[in-house]
């Protein structure tokens, strides 16, 4: 016991002192560090997660290219999905899928496959929205309530709980007849509308209790402006819990979107959407559930590995579910 | 010491607390966190005050710094720094006292930086926001000021998050900030509780070395009277939201007046102790703030108490000379103190036998206050 490397004593006693050389105080904690780090659990990320990033990759990669598929002189079959012509001769309704229909034709005799791919774009767009909004605005107004308290957050949050208690579906209708279209820029508006009072609720809750943290106190005792403290020193730390929560909230919104397009309230026909897809393929079902099957699959796959992902992404950021 | 302290004479009142109180509303009833307290204190010099937990030495800097302690506060009396009373100011002109003139040093500097924000960018935010001056004169400045704190390699450092720097590097952080803007008085809040021993003796003497630079005032707040003892030149003892008992340093050491001062005294380790001693502790908890118990708050733990005690509320009185206060009925080290003593160990008081238990033990002990209260028994 008494032959203990003395270096090893120096080297912890001038750890902290200013002469202590670079090399010594370096060397070796360094390689414990990496071992702890690969234990830890929640750091490495599990092959569920990697291939749900590989299929998200793969859907928004395919709804982007068959969006601006013209600009780049159509190299791959994904003619224009809402018109029955096109580059491989006429097809006819509902067939097998072949070389020339991947996945087959739809009951118009449309390819399943390029409206499946541009199906993509609606879900995308109407997700990145939503959570644009949730976190921006949401996460915004649910720090500022969550510091200044009192009567202002009071009544900030009974309007989110209003919106909250508000039905989605006759809002969108309201929305509808207000807007006299339904375009994907409304339908967008709606949905990250109602995605708000999610984050301003998570938002609110994380700020209370970071607000009573010591470095916010000691941001005020040097002179930090309130307004400072609020976006400087709270809503950084509010901002991983918010992102982790929005990929498992853009899952939720794609769903509500292939609701809403399976209703026919969605995005104006003939525009594909995975959910109007379903509901177009739903009345020949008796004869072919592969237009049905198709946008099912991807809807299912999409909101699954954005589950993996984002789950993946809660438990590095360590977020507590009790903040919803 | 006693050179330190006729310096100090010189210097102007830098902070005048007059009988400041703190209550907290509860649905339970009102918490007297601080009740009644007075002090001031003169430029460049340290005051420690000290207490154990829940007697309101936080609350005390915090009510002083005017800092967030929640909604349901009720403060009164007068705080005056450089005849500004400081309680009646709006937040706006609070602002430019923060962190210009008066700022402080958290507990726990695990959490007193934010844990997003590069340590560089802390500093320079902070000096660019305050001082008004470019981008690379702020970053050269506060080079300069993690310099100062004794970070070793700190163009490096500047990068570095929070996490990446241990307890004692980020503590030092936070003093760097804290110092930033030559602030006149220093509010240093248990600036060492949560490193360890080694750390804590040299942050203790870097913040010294730093106060005594900048001639400013300090208040050092700590449960622990060896870290006061010999950097603070006056010092407060609280129990229970009130001074019980305020001398200078050297005074209060080798002249115990208070039965708690002593007790606290009594209960640091020694190393000249037998092995397997047991360390001797107070007997029982800090009083309820809520219902405190009636006549003297410390009478319930009290070796000494008497009916007097439990019945009437001693204040604050002066002992041999003016710069010696203290609030008790049977001060120890007098003949009544020790007849009070005989008194409860006869009738058996629990705290009586087990603070004799530990003398026994202690003979040894080198403040003369337990020698001269204990030697009879």
């Amino acid at each position: 016991m008494s032959t203990t490397d003395p270096s090893v004593q120096e080297l912890e006693l001038t750890d902290e002192t200013p002469a202590a050389p670079r090399k010594m105080s370096r060397q070796s904690p360094k390689p414990r560090r990496t071992a702890k780090a690969a234990k830890r659990p929640g750091k490495k990320m599990p092959i569920t997660a990697k291939l749900a990033l590989f299929w998200l990759s793969l859907v928004v990669f395919g709804a982007i290219y068959a969006k601006f598929d013209n600009l780049l002189g159509q190299r791959l079959p994904l003619q224009d999905p809402r018109y029955q012509g096109n580059l491989f001769g006429t097809a006819s309704r509902t067939e097998t899928p072949s070389t020339a229909h991947f996945l087959g034709t739809d009951v118009l005799s449309r390819d399943s496959f390029a409206r499946l791919v541009h199906g993509g774009w609606v879900s995308l767009i109407v997700a990145m929205s939503a959570v644009t909004f949730g976190v921006v605005f949401g996460g915004l107004i649910g720090t500022f309530a969550g510091y200044v308290k009192g009567r202002t957050e009071r009544v900030i949050m009974a309007l989110i709980d209003v919106i909250l208690a508000f039905p989605a579906l006759v809002l969108l209708l309201a929305m509808v007849s207000i807007f006299q279209v339904r375009s994907l820029t409304v339908i967008s508006l709606v949905i990250g509308l109602l995605a708000i009072p999610a984050y301003t609720r998570i938002a609110r809750a994380n700020t209370l209790a970071l607000a009573n943290r010591e470095f916010v106190h000691a941001a005020q005792a040097i002179g930090t402006k309130r307004f400072t403290i609020m976006f400087r020193e709270i809503f950084p730390n509010v901002l991983p819990t918010l992102l982790a929560y929005a990929l498992v909230n853009a899952a939720a919104i794609i769903v509500i979107e292939g609701t809403l397009s399976f209703l026919g309230l969605s995005v104006q026909l003939p525009e594909p959407t995975w959910g109007n897809m379903i509901n177009e393929g739903r009345s020949e079902i008796r004869q072919t559930i592969l237009p049905v099957l198709w946008p099912s699959l991807a809807l299912t796959l999409t909101v699954l590995s954005l589950n993996q992902v984002g789950d993946w992404l809660q438990g590095r950021a360590e977020v507590r579910s009790a903040a919803l | 010491m006693e050179s330190r302290g006729t310096v100090g004479r010189v210097d102007r009142k830098i902070l005048v607390v007059e009988d400041l109180k703190t209550h907290f509303k509860l649905p339970a009833g009102m918490v007297k966190a601080v009740d009644g307290v007075s002090f001031d204190l003169k430029q460049g010099q340290t005051l420690g005050v000290v207490g154990e937990s829940g007697s309101g030495k936080t609350v005390l800097s915090r009510t002083i710094m005017r800092l967030t302690l929640g909604n349901n506060v009720h403060t009164s009396g007068r705080v005056s720094f450089e005849d500004r009373d400081i309680l009646s100011l709006s937040n706006k002109e609070m602002q430019k006292i923060w962190g210009l003139e008066m700022a402080m040093v958290f507990q726990d500097p695990m959490t007193s930086l934010n844990p997003v924000v590069k340590i560089g960018r802390q500093v320079t935010e902070h000096v660019r926001k305050h001082l008004n001056v470019s981008k690379s004169e702020a970053k050269a400045t506060a080079l300069q000021l993690l310099k100062g704190v004794r970070i070793p390699e700190a163009e490096a450092r500047f990068n570095a998050y929070p996490h990446q720097l241990s307890g004692g590097m980020r503590q030092r952080v936070s003093i760097a900030i804290a110092l930033a803007c030559g602030p006149k008085i220093l509010f240093a809040d248990e600036p060492t509780t949560a490193l360890d021993v080694t750390v804590q003796h040299q942050i203790l003497n870097l913040l010294n070395l730093q106060q005594q630079e900048r001639h400013m005032a300090m208040i050092l707040v700590t449960h622990d009277l060896g870290v006061v003892a010999g950097r603070t030149n006056d010092i407060a003892v609280m129990y229970a939201g009130k001074i019980v008992e305020k001398a200078p340093t050297w005074m209060l050491f080798s002249r115990v007046q208070h039965p708690y001062t002593e007790a606290l005294l009594r209960s640091i380790p020694r190393t000249n102790q037998k092995n397997h001693t047991r360390l001797s502790a107070i007997a029982g908890r800090p009083p309820d703030l809520i219902n405190p118990p009636q006549g003297c708050k410390f009478s319930p733990r009290c070796p000494y108490a008497q009916d007097k005690c439990r019945e009437e509320e001693p204040t604050l009185q002066a002992a041999q000379s003016d710069e010696h206060q203290f609030a008790c009925w049977y001060p120890v080290g007098t003949p009544e103190n020790k007849e009070a003593f005989e008194k409860n160990l006869a009738a058996q008081l629990p705290q009586t036998l087990a603070f004799a238990e530990g003398k026994v033990v202690d003979e040894s002990v080198i403040d003369n206050a337990v020698a001269l209260s204990g030697g009879g028994s």
